[in-house]
Formats: C-alpha cells, structure tokens, sequence
C-alpha cells in the first residue's frame, strides 16, 4: 500500500474542501478501498475519513412516507431495520445476498453505490486496463471474459458494476443527494453511474470532492412493497458476486399488474433499468407469457462483450423468474438465502 | 505523522500511537497488542479469518484502518474465556470438531458469537450456513462448524432463558 496523509474532518463542508484537493479520497469503511489500496489498483495521497461526520448515520421516514438513508448507514443495519425492509423489502433482500455479514455490518450505503468494479483486469496491476490507466487498452476483451457486460459496453471497457444494493434502487427511482463545492443537488441512482463509452476511467456523475450525504427513496416505491423481489444468480450459493441479478416489483390491482419496475444487476457498468419492458407489463396480467417478452424487450439490445453469450439467455430467464416470484408475493420472511434461486420460500412459485 | 488512538481491546482500556496511517485493526491486534490469536489469511477481506467484533458487531480487521476507529470496543478471541471456562462457542467447536489445521477457527468462533448475538439465524442450519459464509475453511469443517454454532446456539438461548427467569 503507498503512504498517504490520513485527515479526519468533523464537518461535511470540511471533508468537501480536504477532498477536493487532486489525489485524495474518501473513506467510509474501506471495505472497497482499501483491498484496492492493498492490490496497488487505488493509490490516493490522502484519504478523507468521513466515518466521524456527523448527521450521516440516520434513517428517516419522510413526509411523503419515503425515507432518507444517511450515507454512513452500513449495510446490515438498513437491511435489518424493520420498518424499512417492510416498505423495500427488494432493497433488503439485494443488500443480504451482497457480500458476507462481515462486510454488511461495516460497508456503508454511500460506499457501496461508489463501489469499483471486480474485473480481474481492472485488479491485476499487470493487465492492461483502461479504466485504471486511460488509453492502456483492455486485456479483458480477449481474456477471460465469461462474467463481463452484455448490455452498454464499449471497445474500451466490459466492466460490470458490482453492486447489488444499486439494482432496487435504480427500479424504484431512488435518488442520491450529493454535496460538493457548487452546493447540494440531487442525483438519481439510475443516472449516478457511466456507461464506458470511450472514456471508462469516468465512472459516475460525480466531481471532486462530491460525498454522497443520503439516498432517498419515495414513498410511492413503497406500494411496491406486497410484490418485490431480488433475484441473483450467483457461482456460488452465497458470498459471490452476480452473474446476472434482477430487481423486480409489480403493482397488482385487481389482477392485472398496474405498474411494474424492473432492473438487471451484474449485465452492464451501471444498473439497467429496463423501461421498455416496464412498458410492456403494465396493464397485463401477470402470468409468465407477458414475463417472458419483458425479458426479451430488455435484452433486445444485448451483445456478448467475450464468452459471454449465455448470459443474455440467463438475464432474460432471471427476469422471467424475478417477476414471477415478485407475482407470487414478497414473502413475510427474508429467506433463507436471499435472492438465491435456490431459495425456497412459503408459497413462492418456482418456475423451472 | 503520528496519530493518536484510544481502544478498549478485551475489555481493557488501550491508547495507542500510530506512526503510520497504513495500520490496519488487524496489524494492529496482531503486531502491537500481542494479540496474534485473530489471524491473518487473505488480508483481502475475502476469508473471514481476522474476524473480530467492534462495538458488538463482527467484521474484517484486515480491511479496518486502525486510525479509522478511534473509539472503538473490541474483542478478539483472547478475550471471549472467562479464565478457564470457555465460551460456549469455543467449548461448541472443540465437542463437535469444528476445525481440523485450526487456522480459520478464531474467525469462525469470533463470527459465530456475532451471528447469535444478532439473533436472527435462530436454529435453522440453512440460515447459519448463509449467516457463516464469510468464514472460509480450507480443511472443509463445515459440518463440524455449523453443528457446533447450532449447538452454542441453543446453550446461549437456555442460559438467556434462565437469566430472565
């Protein structure tokens, strides 16, 4: 790890100021950062703790019953609150098949939205990669590439974003409140994050010395809540990354789904809200004909970046399945294994 | 630069000078409290091994900034005995056989107390194993594993029970 200066500012308008400054960086938990800092893939001269601020820790229900997310509020704490799994169960499930307890009961909800992509090529110092050094060129296109983007891609980069959390987040409109030098603005989650287009090195919509203070979700993502699920496929039955991962929610009146959110995780550089199949599912029944064309709609545009045709097959199947569970009905217990397929839960349908 | 920082590690109050910001909680418990039982195996956040708990909740010292935790209460695996009683998990794991080299056992003892004392995996061995999956153990204990958290599961509800009779 390269030596840097560690400052620990008490005010947001301080942390803004330290880390504004070329070469520094903020630290939350470090769960990320610092295993990049370990591996040489992140080498910033000054890290910018923000755990001590304060105000930043806090879930609060709003006015118009959503609810604020301080950024500092670690993962295992907003998935366990109860009131909020009760109105975002999606959210709550994502975050529990995300890492291992360990890592939820420090990583924070700012630190996992800014979290940086596992492309073996990204971390091995030794490959070329153009996220982490510009214009280096990608040693993913032709390496192993089976677990890389299908949706989104450029020749410059094939990375996928990580993060499961951001997934519900985007398919329920949440919104990121950034605070930086210009001030305080607003930033929806679906739009936080950059397709690599020719320059992956820039990942998110954020300037120096922009911290994330809260993510906010409306309170209208919570009628949601009777029928949302996270699915996730995974190498593994747990502590793994997502090959492909949906977020799916529908809002049944009478029969018929009303409103339907959905969005892929682990397919493209950001999380991918699939608004045209949203599209296709309003005012249908839910029944697994109209899940199946929403999965189709929202791969219509898929290419395989590497050995990776088979994902677009399996997110078109995630979907399918996502819907169908999030038909079913939010359990009224967290399962077992959260957002596992292999998960069973009481009176969850399991289409093969 | 010199950084100064206050601990209660194992229930004694520590202060302690970092001349470096590099020290992670890990380093720090092994390499300058004389505390090498909470081990280092990845040292990438990815094995569970340096499993310890601050403030109540279990996480990864290796990918914990020392200087980040000014403050904090920590107990690491020489701190869970009460002189020659064992912990219920650590007496689990010996009659169950929860470990073969022993390496991971520190980080899955150190997980599993903080796995009860969330209380939400109950008996249920599937939840256990998902609640354990940040615990890698090479010799593949598993079974041992989660019958001995299972089993220290139940002797830590029965003494609560009797506690609040």
């Amino acid at each position: 790890m390269n030596r840097f200066d560690y400052v620990r500012p008490s005010s947001v308008a301080d942390a803004i100021a330290a880390a504004a400054v070329p070469g520094s960086a903020y630290l939350a938990a470090g769960t990320n950062l610092i295993d990049l800092m370990k591996g040489g893939i992140s080498r910033p001269e000054r890290l910018v703790d923000v755990t001590k601020l304060p105000g930043l820790d806090r879930i609060e229900r709003l006015p118009d019953g959503g609810v604020r997310i301080g950024a500092l509020v670690r993962n295992a704490d907003l998935a366990h609150d109860a009131d909020f799994a009760r109105n975002y169960p999606a959210v709550a499930e994502a975050l529990l098949s995300g890492a291992s307890a360990q890592l939820r009961n420090a990583a924070t909800v700012g630190g996992n939205l800014l979290q940086r992509t596992r492309c073996g090529y990204f971390y091995d110092v030794a490959a070329a990669c153009n996220k982490r050094q510009p214009g280096a060129g990608c040693d993913a296109r032709g390496g192993e590439n089976r677990l890389h983007a299908i949706l989104g891609w450029s020749e410059a980069c094939i990375a996928t974003h990580p993060s499961d959390f951001c997934v519900p987040l985007a398919a329920l409109d949440a919104v990121a409140e950034v605070e930086g030098r210009g001030g305080r603005r607003e930033i929806a989650v679906e739009a936080l994050h950059r397709l690599p287009g020719d320059g992956p090195e820039q990942e998110t919509m954020l300037q120096p010395g922009d911290l994330i203070v809260a993510v906010r979700l409306p309170g209208e993502a919570a009628r949601f809540a009777p029928h949302a699920r996270y699915l996730k496929v995974r190498e593994r039955t747990s502590y793994a990354f997502a090959v492909v991962a949906a977020a799916a929610a529908l809002r049944i009146e009478n029969g018929i789904i009303r409103e339907a959110r959905l969005a892929l995780g682990g397919v493209a550089a950001k999380p991918w809200r699939a608004w045209a199949a949203e599209g296709l599912l309003a005012g249908r029944a839910p029944e697994a004909a109209g899940f199946r064309e929403a999965g189709e709609l929202a791969l219509a545009d898929a290419k395989p970046s590497g050995d990776n045709m088979f994902k677009i097959e399996l997110a078109k199947r995630v979907i399918e399945r996502a819907l169908a569970l999030a038909a079913a009905g939010t359990p009224d217990r967290m399962p077992a294994l959260p957002a596992s397929p292999f998960a069973s839960a009481s009176g969850a349908i399991h289409y093969a | 630069m010199s950084l100064s920082i206050s601990l209660t590690v194992n229930g004694v109050a520590r202060t302690v000078a970092l001349d470096d910001p590099r020290v992670t909680l890990l380093d720090l418990l092994r390499e300058r409290m004389d505390l090498p039982g909470t081990k280092k195996g990845c040292d990438r956040g990815q094995c569970g091994a340096c499993t310890v708990l601050v403030d109540g909740r279990r996480i990864n010292s290796c990918l914990a900034l020392a200087a980040s935790h000014d403050g904090a209460d920590i107990l690491t695996i020489e701190g869970v005995a009460q002189g020659d009683a064992l912990h219920p998990v650590q007496a689990a794991f010996i009659a169950h056989d929860g470990f073969q080299c022993g390496f991971c056992t520190p980080g899955q003892i150190m997980s599993a107390i903080g796995l009860i004392c969330e209380g939400r995996a109950g008996d249920d061995p599937e939840r256990i194993r998902e609640g354990m999956s940040g615990n890698l153990c090479r010799c593949g204990a598993y079974a041992g594993i989660i019958a001995a958290v299972l089993e220290a599961q139940r002797a830590v509800g029965q003494t609560e029970r009797r506690d609040a009779a």
